[in-house]
């Protein structure tokens, strides 16, 4: 079944890369996501201070595709909690198209790596769930729903609920509900952070290929560095908690990219990868060295 | 060429014997189901006889402990000729509208107020307290307040039932809601749903789960209120039955009515059973399985 679409899919991928390729449809529905000295600090309900991020600064143009890498617990999640509106900087500001956030903004779409699908709903009642809370009606919002299942090769899996799906299949349900309402912000919390190599790296591909074809801003968040380097623009690297930006690498491979199981094998990409983690790797043996001298310390927000 | 006809002549084997061993392994299931349907109905015989023979045998004393005879006269007794309060269907009514009505009102205020205290910190924080407080009361006892208040009629019996039924659903709706995954609810609320958007299409139907395993015991707590609140005073329904088969040292009429009264609950827990299955359809099957036994 999974190798069926997976065909299917891989054949309707083709003409996106070659014909969607460079001149992208205009950055003009993508935000520029700007956080300037933020902080965010948690108080437990004992009354102990955790500080998640420290003056983070960090510019995402719009439509461009930035990667947040960095060892556990150095609060990239809350930097994407930050960004969506779910929760408030302690200090600093967070703005996004030029307009500081305030509660909750529209035209984002949020993707975590356990998948946000509403298990008793079936996939197209799933995908058809933003353009719903939206106000679409019913018709409409099934039939833009159809052609996103259409679009990530799951026609024919209108019906199924997500437990009938295989993990990628689900990947791909997130990814089309989260790319509905044509956002012009996705954030993308290790999306594929549970998928085996194989299905992540087919699902690397639709990602780009969707995402070639309507331009978000992305801030994706992974622990996986060839992941970081083979997706994005741009790559940040946070330092180990309290988090903040520690270095900025731009990624200059030519789009679109290809395949990125293919594009390991290119030498600037390899000189990136090792630059990158030279930096990342200091931080993540701090990290480490953190969690084995205290080895019942909170880990939960990272 | 050669593994072609090797691998072409296999399945044909393995088909038979697959075949075969599919036979033999249904065969086992049936033998097994049939095994245990004998041993069920040896237990009842062996537990009825038991009974029926002994009091015969005036091992044990029937005018305390009933006789299965004795039960089934009284039953064929009040199905021919009706009890002292009218028919016995009547009776069986009463008693199931009045379980029905409290199960209803118990389950919609359990609901209402255990969805709006889970999305509400503050509200769940400030009325902990006096919710254990309330849950540690023998709320049974409050049948005897409410039928000194509300009088022999049906509200009584109602309100008692709602009440038992409350607390059951409420606990459940009230930890459902808690238990929401939060990334479904961010995810809902980024994608633009509006407070109520979220309560109705994320929030309740994932707290359904456990409202729905909870209504399993609610029902029984519905009849159990309904009895017992007729047992403490009314003019009608099989707890009174109960009650003047007491007053009359007719143990019979007891267990007659206690067999009624197991009747009807299991065809309701039928009924709700039915109504899992629909309304949980989305689930993976094993776990439906489960929850229809």
């Amino acid at each position: 079944m999974m190798v069926s679409t997976v065909a299917r899919r891989a054949g309707a991928a083709q003409p996106i890369a070659d014909g969607g390729g460079a001149p992208t449809p205009s950055a003009a529905g993508a935000a520029k996501i700007e956080l300037t000295g933020v902080t965010k600090r948690f108080v437990s309900p004992t009354g102990t201070l955790h500080t998640a991020i420290r003056d983070v600064d960090l510019v995402v143009e719009p439509g461009q595709f930035c990667a947040i890498v960095g060892p556990t617990g150095c609060g990239k999640s809350t930097t994407l909690s930050l960004v969506s509106g779910l929760s408030r900087p302690s200090a600093g500001s967070v703005r996004v198209g030029g307009q500081e956030v305030d509660g909750i903004a529209t035209g984002m779409s949020f993707m975590f790596q356990s998948d946000a699908l509403l298990p008793w709903k079936t996939v197209l009642g799933n995908v058809a769930m933003g353009p719903r809370f939206q106000g679409m009606n019913k018709k409409e919002a099934e039939s833009a729903a159809r052609e996103w299942l259409r679009r990530v090769g799951l026609t024919g899996f209108e019906d199924h609920h997500p437990h009938q799906l295989s993990g990628g299949m689900r990947k791909r349900t997130s990814l089309a509900a989260a790319l509905i309402n044509g956002p012009s912000i996705l954030l993308m919390d290790e999306p594929f952070g549970a998928l085996d190599v194989q299905t992540k790296a087919i699902m690397s591909n639709e990602l780009l290929g969707l995402w070639e074809q309507t331009r978000p801003s992305v801030i994706f968040i992974t622990h996986d560095l060839e992941e970081a380097v083979a997706l994005a623009d741009k790559v940040v690297v946070m330092t180990v908690g309290p988090g903040t930006v520690k270095a900025v690498f731009d990624i200059d491979l030519p789009r679109p990219r290809g395949a990125v199981q293919e594009i390991r094998f290119d030498p600037r990409f390899l000189e990136l990868h090792h630059q990158i983690w030279d930096s990342l790797r200091e931080e993540v043996q701090r990290a480490y060295e953190r969690t084995a001298k205290a080895p019942s310390s909170e880990e939960g927000r990272s | 060429m050669s593994t072609l006809t090797i691998s072409g002549r296999t399945p044909d084997v393995a088909s038979s014997d697959e075949a075969a061993i599919a036979a033999r392994a249904r065969k086992r299931a049936r033998q097994r189901k049939l095994a245990i349907w004998s041993a069920r109905a040896f237990l009842a015989i062996l537990i009825i006889g038991g009974w029926q023979l002994l009091t015969n045998a005036k091992i044990i004393d029937k005018f305390f402990w009933g006789q299965p005879s004795g039960i089934v006269t009284q039953l064929r007794d009040w199905i021919n000729h009706g009890t002292q309060y009218g028919s016995i269907w009547l009776q069986i009514w009463i008693t199931m509208k009045e379980a029905l009505l409290g199960f209803v009102v118990g389950v919609i205020a359990g609901v209402v107020v255990g969805v709006t205290l889970g999305q509400n910190r503050f509200l769940a924080d400030v009325v902990q307290p006096y919710i254990k407080i309330m849950n540690a009361i023998p709320r049974i006892v409050l049948g005897a307040l409410f039928t000194v208040a509300l009088g022999l009629g049906t509200t009584s019996k109602v309100l008692l039932a709602a009440v038992l039924v409350f607390f059951v659903v409420f606990f459940n709706a009230y930890q459902g809601v808690r238990e929401v995954d939060q990334n479904l609810i961010n995810n809902a609320r980024v994608l633009g749903a509006s407070k109520m958007q979220v309560t109705r299409n994320v929030v309740v139907p994932s707290a359904l789960t456990w409202i729905i395993a909870s209504l399993h015991v609610a029902f029984g707590f519905a009849i159990i209120g309904a009895i017992v609140g007729e047992f403490l005073g009314a003019q009608k329904g099989l707890g009174l039955v109960i009650a003047t088969s007491q007053n009359n040292f007719n143990p019979d009429g007891v267990f007659a009515a206690m067999l009624i009264i197991a009747i009807v609950a299991l065809t309701a827990e039928g009924i709700i059973g039915w109504l899992e299955r629909r309304l949980l359809a989305w689930r993976p099957p094993s776990t439906v399985e489960i929850g229809g036994m």
